[in-house]
């Protein structure tokens, strides 16, 4: 059994899985049951001048056969009280001293600022986040996501918040702006103690084709929505790297987008993520998922050796590199397991239609791989061309079957050479051009 | 003496191979990710021993697959063999909210199976035994499926088990008596190392009341446990009934699990007597092992059986055939069977069947299987525990929250109470009965899931779970009324 607990900033937790600041940490009720289903933080849903919802609130991009592939909402922040958050806050910490309780706050001006900073502190809150990320809503009120475009608006508030800090602050942004990193880094320069990203995401899931509207409706009318869950997983994963990577930056991280199972979260942690907070997952399963999570983790920490989740901490940063590093020279090309084809020819119209032209249509026969499944006399199958593939993984993405096509590394002979070296050598004139593809 | 063996090694490897080999795991994948993940599952409630379904089909869908298993084997310690050998269209499958909306349920046999099989191959042990001993010890008789759950669990609550069974390997008919295409004796006897990993001790080629007497036992343990089982087959009182080629279908089906497939011998036509399930499993077995004809003989009709339909299936695609409204009168044969004497019948009105007078006809046959349900054990439990309880079937009586018998320090599960139902009913009757000598020796009680509410998809009770719903009352009177 690994050791789940960690550290963020100093913000302790018994393991690094915490409920989003959204729907699932509204009440201390909800705080409860997280804690007790194993969760080892909650950022509390967004705290600030009580707001007014519209109904519905809610939309899902559902694919092939799965709900909530994608999730968007366009709910505001907490709709009750900031006494009754705070005193809730309260109860939560008293009855759970050892899991982490984060406030997460909106607000405006610097005395309300400094005001939302004392009663997050006397609540007995371990941390607070600076909620800079809604896409929606408080945005058109000078707040949110309109704080955290402007990365001078950020440094000014989180400098106000600084200023009276006695618990650490996380600020939490926005991934609606063009370089996350400059984000992160006006927070670094005005003090914060560490950032979490990504909120959710400007969109529209779907248009009622009836109606003319969107979801979700509003009386013949909808709104931009905050897009999160899986499907927001890869562009979190960027943001993360990003900061994770960016020496200006330099501040613990808490992972939030799309993560719905242990390998999510491992994948977050490896780039980077010192906690992982969890929603959209919890909004479709319920806090039980943390069980799956956790055990999961222990088990893959287990395997790997790992005494400590903190062993996996940004273990996978070093490999994301930028382009000009990556080596010219390597070449890997696709390769077809014949005994598990099943004929489906996919591969091949991907391939000719939309990449390379470097899969034929062959005979069996001809191929000598004898019949089978998917094989029968005269029907051509796959070939890889093999001096005509790129390794450009295509055909094993579009592949229906397991292990059927995989790309395997084949010998060059030639040096390692990025694109920075191949400038370098044609300026000193070492190589000549290499020839554009016919 | 007709009675040969009929096929080589690899036509019996291959016609008795296993009729669902294991997921791929591309497989696995697709139908873990079909299941909905429900809350308060119904096939929880439908599975006797209560396994976290959904929980156990969530992690292999998350590739964690150790967990899985974990999950599965806490709950039921013989989760690979009740992977395979549960009637699951009749419980958790039959309860799964899919059949609802796809009519497709979710496969859980074939996926619990799929992440069992992932630590038992790879040898992962994910059950520990008790972390403290409790310094108390508890005999078991019989080493089958409800020994097997009662010791699983006494072991993780921190108990010395000894486990006590007659014949050279525990498991009971796990081991010896299901079907070789459904269940080898191989995943058994892994499943009975499992129980030996926790620290159970098993003493095999040891019989109560001969090797060991039942009074020593009292006295050197704080409790028994009663894991008989079933005796012999019914006798059918017909002449001719103890010629050398008449079997009773747990012998012939012990005989496949004890000798090399090509050297059991069976008869070029057979005639099995009864159509439960283990006469499928009989007749099936004789078929693959080449007999040329391969016939069940009962005295009801095909929707009178006993036999699960899924089993009738199995048979019928195997080519046997059934003649249905039939009763053996005499096994004929002078010295070896050559055939049998049946009469026909019909209902008499009254729920039974009678013969039809001077219906009397011939059938040649050369082997004869009796499969007409197992005798209960009224005279080994009279000489072995004189005071022991039973009810007017011979069925051992004893208390179902804690399955105490009116003997204070013996408590019984299985076949023994309950006249033969599943393995998985073994299994939780041996659990339950572990908390309950548990809570007598210690006080303590244990939580957890171990009954069912026999709820199916549509809301009409299905199953063999247990008989009263003790987790969801509400939904059971919703269902039932009050």
């Amino acid at each position: 059994m690994a050791d789940l607990s960690i550290n963020l900033a100093g913000i302790k937790s018994p393991n690094p899985f915490w409920v989003a600041s959204a729907p699932p940490a509204n009440t201390a009720y909800q705080c409860h049951r997280a804690f007790e289903a194993g969760w080892g933080g909650v950022v509390w849903k967004t705290i600030g001048d009580p707001i007014v919802n519209v109904s519905s609130r809610y939309s899902s991009l559902d694919l092939f056969g799965q709900r909530m592939v994608g999730f968007n909402n366009i709910e505001l922040i907490s709709d009750r009280s900031i006494e009754t958050n705070f005193r809730e806050i309260k109860e939560c910490k008293d009855r759970w001293p050892n899991h982490a309780v984060i406030a997460s706050l909106m607000t405006d001006t610097r005395e309300n600022w400094h005001d939302m900073m004392k009663r997050s502190l006397d609540s007995g809150a371990d941390g607070v986040e600076l909620n800079f990320g809604c896409p929606h809503g408080m945005c058109e009120r000078g707040m949110g996501s309109a704080v955290g475009q402007n990365p001078d608006v950020i440094e000014t508030i989180v400098g106000w918040v600084m200023e009276v800090a006695q618990i650490p602050v996380i600020v939490k942004l926005t991934p609606n702006i063009t370089s996350v990193a400059h984000a992160a880094r006006a927070a670094k320069r005005a003090g914060a103690d560490a950032i979490s990203l990504i909120n959710t995401i400007n969109s529209i899931t779907q248009v009622d084709l009836d109606r003319m509207c969107p979801e979700p409706y509003v009386e013949g009318m909808s709104t931009h929505g905050g897009y999160c869950g899986p499907a927001v997983k890869p562009i979190a994963l960027n943001m993360l790297h990003e900061c994770a990577a960016d020496p200006e930056v330099g501040l613990p991280i808490s992972g939030i987008g799309g993560i719905s199972n242990w390998k999510d979260a491992a994948e977050f942690i490896a780039l980077g993520s010192t906690s992982v907070q969890v929603c959209t997952a919890i909004m479709h399963y319920g806090f039980r998922i943390v069980e799956d999570m956790i055990d999961g983790l222990n088990d893959f920490l287990d395997r790997k050796g790992m005494a400590s989740v903190n062993d996996l901490r940004g273990l996978a940063v070093k490999s994301v590199n930028k382009w000009e590093v990556l080596n010219l020279n390597y070449k890997r090309i696709a390769s077809i397991d014949y005994d598990k084809c099943i004929g489906c020819n996919l591969c091949f119209v991907a391939c000719e239609d939309g990449a390379h032209q470097a899969i034929a249509l062959t005979k069996p026969e001809d191929l000598k791989v004898g019949l089978g499944p998917g094989r029968l006399p005269g029907k051509p199958i796959p070939e890889i061309k093999e001096a005509e593939c790129v390794g450009c993984n295509l055909c094993s993405i579009v592949c229906p079957v397991d292990q059927c096509i995989t790309m395997v590394d084949v010998e060059t002979d030639k040096p390692e050479m990025s694109w920075r070296d191949y400038q370098e050598k044609l300026s000193k004139g070492e190589m000549e051009p290499i020839p554009a593809h016919p | 003496m007709n009675l040969k063996p009929r096929v080589t090694a690899e036509q019996a490897a291959e016609n008795l191979a296993e009729i669902e080999p294991k997921y791929t795991p591309q497989e696995a994948k697709v139908e873990a990710d079909r299941c909905l993940y429900c809350f308060d599952a119904p096939c929880i409630m439908a599975c006797p021993t209560g396994i976290d379904i959904p929980g156990f089909i969530k992690k292999i869908a998350n590739h964690n697959l150790t967990g899985s298993a974990r999950t599965i084997l806490e709950s039921n310690v013989l989760g690979a063999s009740c992977a395979r050998v549960c009637p699951t269209s009749v419980l958790c499958e039959g309860a799964c909210v899919m059949l609802d909306r796809d009519k497709q349920p979710i496969k859980i046999g074939r996926l619990q199976r799929y992440a069992v099989d992932h630590v038992m191959d790879n040898d992962i042990q994910v059950l520990k035994p008790a972390a403290k001993k409790l310094g108390k010890k508890v005999a078991l008789v019989g080493g089958g499926p409800a020994s097997l759950g009662c010791a699983a669990e006494l072991a993780r609550l921190g108990y010395d088990a000894t486990i006590y069974e007659k014949k050279p390997e525990a498991g009971g008919l796990n081991t010896y008596g299901i079907a070789y295409y459904k269940l080898t004796p191989e995943v058994s006897l892994k499943e009975v190392e499992l129980v030996k990993s926790l620290g159970v001790e098993i003493k095999t080629g040891v019989e109560v009341g001969k090797d060991v007497t039942m009074e020593d036992l009292l006295a050197s343990h704080d409790a028994v446990f009663l894991g008989i089982g079933l005796g012999h087959t019914y006798r059918l009182d017909v002449p001719g009934e103890d010629l050398p080629e008449v079997f009773e279908a747990l012998e012939f089906i012990e005989e496949i699990h004890t000798k090399p497939l090509d050297q059991v011998a069976v008869g070029a036509r057979v005639v099995v007597i009864g159509c439960g399930n283990t006469a499928i499993d009989a007749v099936t077995q004789a078929k693959r092992l080449g007999a040329d004809d391969a016939k069940i003989v009962y005295r009801r009709g095909e929707n009178d059986m006993p036999a699960y339909s899924y089993e009738y299936d199995i048979a019928k695609k195997d080519g046997c055939s059934f003649l249905f409204h039939a009763l053996p009168v005499e096994i004929l044969g002078q010295g070896h069977v050559t055939g049998i004497r049946l009469a026909r019948t019909e209902p008499d009105g009254k729920g039974g069947v009678k013969v039809v007078a001077g219906s009397e006809f011939d059938l040649p046959c050369d082997m004869v299987i009796k499969a007409l349900g197992q005798e209960k054990q009224v005279n080994l439990l009279n000489k072995l525990l004189p005071g022991l309880e039973l009810d007017r079937s011979g069925k051992i009586v004893c208390d179902p929250a804690t399955m105490q018998t009116n003997l204070p320090k013996v408590f019984t599960g299985g076949d023994a109470i309950n006249g033969g139902r599943e393995v998985v009913n073994a299994v939780a009757d041996g659990k339950k009965a572990a908390r309950g000598i548990h809570r007598a020796l210690a006080g303590e009680t244990v939580e957890g899931p171990v009954q069912a509410t026999r709820l199916g998809a549509i809301g009409k009770p299905t199953g063999s779970g247990f008989d009263k719903p003790v987790r969801v009352p509400e939904l059971e009177q919703a269902f039932f009324g009050a």
